[in-house]
């Protein structure tokens, strides 16, 4: 390992020492009393690292062998990650603190999943690929689990270890096929063995097995069935996270899997992951309606919400994953907010989920109830929010790639999709004289939760300039 | 047909039908014994390969630590196998069907396998020169130099596990006893017990 090499993979290395050395204090010392103190720390860990990614990163640098890649995509995608997994952990600690769930574990196994998801957007080889992927999905199937004393949590950790490991191996069947076709696993090398126009059956094969293991990890149908049962019995703070990161890092992982090893036969993946996407945004939208819970109601949102930003990766164009891009920005700023909501809905202390707790809560509290107004009106992508900027630029990615009939049937399902959303703000405006259902929030729950909504509304102006880093970081990815 | 020609056969055979065994014995204990069988012979066919660190690994990790610990658990579990079988029948024929389909598929996509055209070179340019280093030390170049940052995230990934098989079953139990050595120790026999002089007939 050269001095360039470990200078590339800094942040990673630091997030590692630091989860080890957590680790040790909270063994050693008081151990759950010292949780809230390492869920701070580690947060404002997340933090400093996304600015150092963030500022200190540029152009473009291969370590280990191309085996790591650290360009303009991988840093944008870090700092979604680290922002949004540290928005999370601030969100959950009262509630954890409060309900007895926290333990100095959750932390340390958020932080190896964080360098799990950094691996994964800085894959440049199919086995690093997978090392970040299991050590992602391992630390998300503990904590899925986390409350031991609930069946549900269990039943829900359990799914997902089970579908998670089938998924994984799905994923290394794909993966040895296409080694078997190309003598490599880097992505640079498979990239050399393509040619154009003449994709040999095995490797279709290859592709399409990767592809669904992907598709299982970012939960798009038709491999969505663990989602609302995983969502559901998870601790709500893990559940803010599930939607968020994962789904980020998955993304991007899909998108550097298909333009760094496959770019040049885009027409071989494009239409796979515009079948997904077609299946997952009407399957999100359609089934979401009958959803009491909210949050399986937010499972079946994010699997429709996964099946836009498929949209965009399908177009196979540049212009396409930066659309996916700024639209990932977008609906993990959308559910980070939504999510602090969802934390403090309790009756009596005990956390409820059902959306008939919300009727008239409008009266109880108003700000709170125009917050979550926005929240919902921005998911559905009702104009002028930001989530239908959204869904506005990987449709028009989609258009201008002349995929019109993609672009159709995600405006479609979005109408569709929009009822659910319009349900909740109708329930809480106009709904019937019923129990409500309180909002005990924590300063930060409230403090994520109206600044999420603020920047729904006023980053109509310019999306906070996040158009042009989307753009830079989609170049580097596509040439 | 040399003498390696007929040990490959024995040691095949032998590994397909333990492993065969593994899936199909009735009772899990017996299972586990036969995938110790399929691992050993399996380590005959490494060592025919000419890979003998490797076929050491397999009988020294997987036979020596791995298996016994799978043996351990299979005879703590109380798991009633026929009720899982029960339910296992149920699904049995829609299982196969999608099994046969899948199969066909494949053999459809292994059958008109073709290689890249430089796949063969690329291979070979990975690993270090046969001829020139002995194989043990050729996978102690790739490991600890080549795929060195592979290597620790897999030691992550351990860690993970480690933690939550702690987090998912340590039990900190309050309404237990502990022994404390240190104070059983400096226990003072004086303070701790008393000598009474009961008279006869008339008790305390």
């Amino acid at each position: 390992m050269t001095a360039v090499d470990f200078n590339t993979v800094l942040p990673e290395f630091v997030l590692a020492a630091y989860a080890m050395a957590a680790l040790l204090f909270g063994v050693y010392t008081g151990k759950d009393k010292t949780a809230p103190m390492l869920v701070w720390a580690t947060s404002g860990l997340f933090l400093a690292l996304a600015l150092y990614i963030g500022l200190a990163g540029e152009g473009e640098r291969a370590a280990f062998g191309g085996m790591f890649i650290d360009d303009p995509f991988a840093r944008f995608a870090k700092v979604i990650i680290l922002v949004s997994g540290a928005a999370v952990m601030l969100m959950s600690q009262d509630y954890m603190t409060r309900r007895d769930l926290l333990r100095f574990e959750f932390p340390i196994l958020i932080s190896l999943a964080t360098i799990g998801m950094m691996m994964m957007v800085s894959a440049g080889d199919l086995m690093s690929l997978y090392m970040g992927l299991e050590l992602q999905s391992l630390s998300l199937y503990v904590v899925a689990a986390m409350r031991r004393d609930s069946q549900k949590s269990s039943e829900a950790g359990l799914k997902y270890f089970v579908l998670g490991a089938l998924s994984s191996g799905l994923f290394l069947y794909g993966a040895s096929l296409t080694y078997g076709f190309a003598g490599t696993t880097s992505f640079a090398g498979i990239l050399s063995t393509l040619v154009a126009g003449e994709v040999p059956v095995g490797l279709t094969f290859g592709l399409v097995f990767m592809l669904s293991a992907l598709a299982f990890k970012v939960s798009a149908a038709p491999f969505h069935m663990w989602t609302p049962d995983v969502y559901e019995g998870s601790p709500t703070p893990v559940t803010a996270f599930f939607a968020t990161a994962p789904k980020v890092a998955a993304m991007a992982l899909i998108a550097r899997l298909t333009h760094d090893a496959f770019g040049t036969v885009s027409g071989d993946w494009g239409q796979v992951l515009a079948a997904l996407a077609v299946v997952s945004m009407f399957l999100g939208a359609v089934a979401a309606i009958g959803q009491r819970d909210i949050k399986r109601l937010m499972a079946y949102s994010s699997i429709a919400h996964m099946g836009f930003a498929l949209v965009g990766l399908a177009s196979g164009t540049a212009e396409g994953v930066q659309a996916m891009l700024i639209y990932m920005a977008i609906y993990v700023t959308m559910n980070v907010g939504t999510f602090a909501f969802i934390l403090s809905m309790e009756r009596d202390g005990r956390p409820v989920t059902d959306i008939n707790s919300l009727n008239m809560f409008s009266r109880k509290e108003p700000l709170k109830a125009l917050a979550l107004l926005v929240l919902m009106f921005s998911l559905a992508g009702v104009p002028p929010m930001v989530g239908f900027f959204g869904k506005f630029y990987v449709l028009q990615a989609a258009v201008d790639a002349g995929m019109t009939w993609l672009a159709v049937a995600g405006a479609v399902a979005s109408v569709i999709g929009a009822f659910y959303y319009l349900r909740i703000v109708f329930f809480m405006y106009f709904g019937k004289e019923t129990d409500t259902a309180d909002s005990n929030m924590a300063p930060v729950q409230w403090v994520v939760m109206v600044a999420v909504s603020a920047i729904m509304v006023l980053g109509i102006i310019n999306l906070f300039g996040i158009e042009p880093m989307a753009a830079v970081a989609a170049e580097a990815l596509v040439r | 047909m040399t003498v390696a020609d007929y040990a490959f056969y024995a040691f095949a055979s032998v590994t397909v039908v333990a492993g065969l065994l593994v899936t199909m014995s009735r009772n899990p204990v017996h299972s586990v014994l036969w995938l110790i069988l399929a691992f050993l012979s399996s380590a005959g066919l490494f060592v025919l390969l000419g890979a003998e660190f490797v076929a050491m690994l397999l009988i020294i990790v997987y036979v020596g630590a791995v298996a016994v610990l799978f043996l351990f658990v299979v005879m703590m579990l109380d798991i009633d196998f026929a009720e899982l079988k029960g339910e296992f029948v149920k699904y049995m024929p829609l299982g196969l069907l999608i099994g046969v389909v899948l199969l066909m598929q494949l053999s459809l996509g292994i059958g008109a396998w073709v290689q890249a055209d430089g796949a063969m070179g690329l291979r070979q340019a990975v690993a270090p020169d046969a001829a020139q280093v002995e194989n043990t030390r050729a996978i102690g170049l790739l490991i600890y130099d080549k795929y060195l940052l592979l290597f620790q995230l897999s030691g992550l990934i351990l860690l993970v596990a480690m933690i939550g098989a702690i987090l998912l079953t340590l039990r900190h139990r309050k309404d237990v006893k502990r022994q404390n050595v240190l104070q059983q120790m400096w226990r003072d026999p004086a303070k701790a017990m008393e000598l009474k002089d009961v008279k006869p007939g008339q008790g305390l």
